[in-house]
């Protein structure tokens, strides 16, 4: 769990955080959202201390990060960050190794597990592991990089826009893997972004910010049903806020019983699927795997954000 | 592979030349004239290559040690206040002619070895000190940013990143020292230091242009392959640790 207390970060008079307070519980996701230097970077960067605060105090499961020195505090947060900043010089299971051995763990304790992370992430270790960054494609740096933040088992992973280099398919693909590695692992994960699609895909939680203050903090839901202030409609998109709502319910939760012609449905496909079926194949209910419908009516009401 | 061929023949010849003159008379004799001795034999040729060579060696190791250490120090965040006084001492060293550098020392340090690689030394520390500075300056800034998030203290940071990546740029200084070195050693001779300059030195005093023409090609043959070599050296440095970039 991290709480953060009243963080503010002062550059002369600018003032990149002002006084954020926000708390993520254990296992879940926070997505930091916001127009571009509107402080995502700064508050990501107080939390692991690579930007030393003015002012206030964060706190990692009930430890004063100020109370220990920075780089074994770093060496206990996994950071993932855009371009992935892999090191050009070290193969791929080095890099993976860069904190174990920072640790000290022992030689096969680190080959197995830079193994084991590989497999998690899809790259055969026989074939990757000693590949250098550069004979990689994007999305597999991508993956060595976010591999590479893991590697410790740390209890909360830090991620700065690690999906921004990513053409728009791999992106999703990656933002799944990330989505079930971090179930699987139960890490809890503050990642910046300023893709609100993104965000609400992948945030428990979203923290929406401006000028360095946070303006609200609440679950996707609530942040495109009952927007704190216009700004944060305004980086919604109010023309996109019916399909993001559509995207965070899956046909499952909708279906309801009846018949319909067509092939069915996966129950966990979004209901945004569901209604980009409905309008493409010109049906008003479609056939949901395991039994049910779910209707253009029904669709059409979860669009407004109103119960099925 | 002709360049790598041509380098072969020059240091064949070099060997050659160096462990038997006087087979290559024949080939100097027209650069002579009044039945002068085609082939300097006051020194051995060989001794003085070596010991030519001995202080270029020196006085390049000092210089990159003294350069880099700087270099890394000026780049610290500590050391950042030092940066322009560092630059002015190294371009001083570069700017002030080497033979004045043994004229004044001369005095102090009396003929021979030291005011000569002294000299050398002073001449050599502004390329290494300027190629670490835009080596260490020049790496990609989120590599530096993930050393720094996953721990690395700065003394990691340096030896395990940024000093392996800045390498290449590095050694480049140190080949352009090391060839100037070369060739400004032989004004050594001018204060009785043992260097091939002696022999071009002796052959101008006497006119003869055979041993103006073996002084000179010996330092310049030396000068390719010292080049060649260190090149060789830093491709590989580049291709192990620049891989990703560029
Ligand atoms: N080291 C710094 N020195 C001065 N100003 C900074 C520094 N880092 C960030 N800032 C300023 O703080 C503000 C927030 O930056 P940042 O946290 O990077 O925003 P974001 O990640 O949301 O784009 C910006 O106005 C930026 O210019
Ligand atoms: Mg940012």
């Amino acid at each position: 769990m991290i709480e953060i207390e009243n963080l503010t970060k002062r550059y002369g008079p600018l003032a990149a955080v002002e006084d954020v307070s926000l708390t993520v519980e254990r296992g879940r996701i926070a997505a930091l959202v916001g127009t571009s230097g509107s402080g995502k970077t700064t508050l990501l960067r107080m939390i692991n201390r690579l930007v030393e605060p003015t002012s206030g105090r964060v706190r990692i499961d009930g430890t004063d990060t100020a109370a220990l020195p920075p780089h074994l505090l770093r060496r206990r947060i996994g950071y993932a960050i855009q371009g992935h900043g892999l090191f050009p010089h070290r193969s791929v299971a080095q890099n993976i190794a860069t904190v174990p051995r920072l640790l000290g763990w022992d030689r096969p304790r680190i080959a197995a597990r830079v193994d084991e992370l590989l497999d998690l992430f899809q790259l055969p270790p026989g074939e990757f592991r000693d590949r250098m960054p550069h004979e990689l494609s994007g999305g597999q740096q991508q993956r060595v990089g976010v591999a590479r933040a893991l590697a410790a088992k740390p209890d909360l992973l830090l991620m700065d826009e690690p999906f921004g280099a990513l053409d728009p398919v791999i992106r999703a693909q990656a933002q799944a893997d990330l989505r079930r590695i971090q179930r699987e692992l139960g890490t809890t994960l503050v990642i910046v972004t300023h893709d609100m699609a993104e965000a609400i895909t992948l945030g428990d939680r979203i923290a929406v910010m401006e000028r360095g203050r946070l303006l609200q903090y609440a679950p996707p839901r609530e942040i495109l049903t009952a927007p704190a202030t216009p700004f944060v409609a305004r980086l919604i998109g109010t023309d996109e806020r019916p399909f993001h709502l559509l995207s965070l319910t899956c046909v499952a939760d909708l279906a309801q019983p009846g018949e319909a012609e067509g092939p069915p449905l996966a129950p966990g496909a979004s209901l945004r699927d569901a209604l980009a079926l409905c309008l493409w194949s010109g049906r008003a209910a479609l056939p949901v795997e395991g039994g049910g419908v779910v209707t253009l009516d029904a669709l059409r009401r979860a669009a407004e954000g109103l119960p099925p | 592979m002709t360049g790598r061929l041509a380098l072969g023949l020059a240091a064949v010849l070099l060997l050659a030349f160096l462990l038997s003159p006087d087979s290559f008379a024949p080939l100097l004799r027209p650069l002579t004239r009044n039945g002068a001795p085609p082939v300097y034999t006051q020194t051995s040729l060989l001794s003085l290559t070596l010991s030519h060579l001995g202080m270029v060696a020196g006085a390049v190791l000092a210089a990159s040690v003294l350069a880099v250490g700087f270099g890394v120090l000026v780049t610290r965040p500590s050391g950042r206040d030092f940066l322009p006084l560092a630059r002015t001492v190294a371009s001083v060293g570069q700017t002030f002619p080497p033979v004045a550098v043994l004229a004044l020392a001369v005095p102090v340090m009396g003929f021979g070895t030291g005011p000569t690689m002294l000299a050398l030394f002073l001449y050599g520390l502004l390329p290494i000190f300027e190629n670490t500075l835009a080596g260490l300056a020049g790496l990609p800034p989120q590599v530096i940013e993930a050393a720094r998030g996953m721990g690395m203290t700065p003394a990691q940071r340096l030896w395990r990143v940024e000093l392996p990546l800045a390498l290449p740029v590095i050694l480049s200084g140190v080949r352009l020292s090391a060839v100037i070195a070369l060739s400004t050693a032989t004004i050594g001779s001018t204060v009785a230091a043992r260097t091939l300059g002696e022999v071009i030195i002796a052959g101008l005093l006497s006119s003869n242009t055979a041993f103006v023409v073996q002084g000179g090609v010996v330092v310049g043959i030396l000068a390719l392959l010292i080049h060649a070599g260190l090149r060789a050296l830093e491709d590989r440095a580049a291709a192990w640790s620049h891989a990703g970039r560029s």
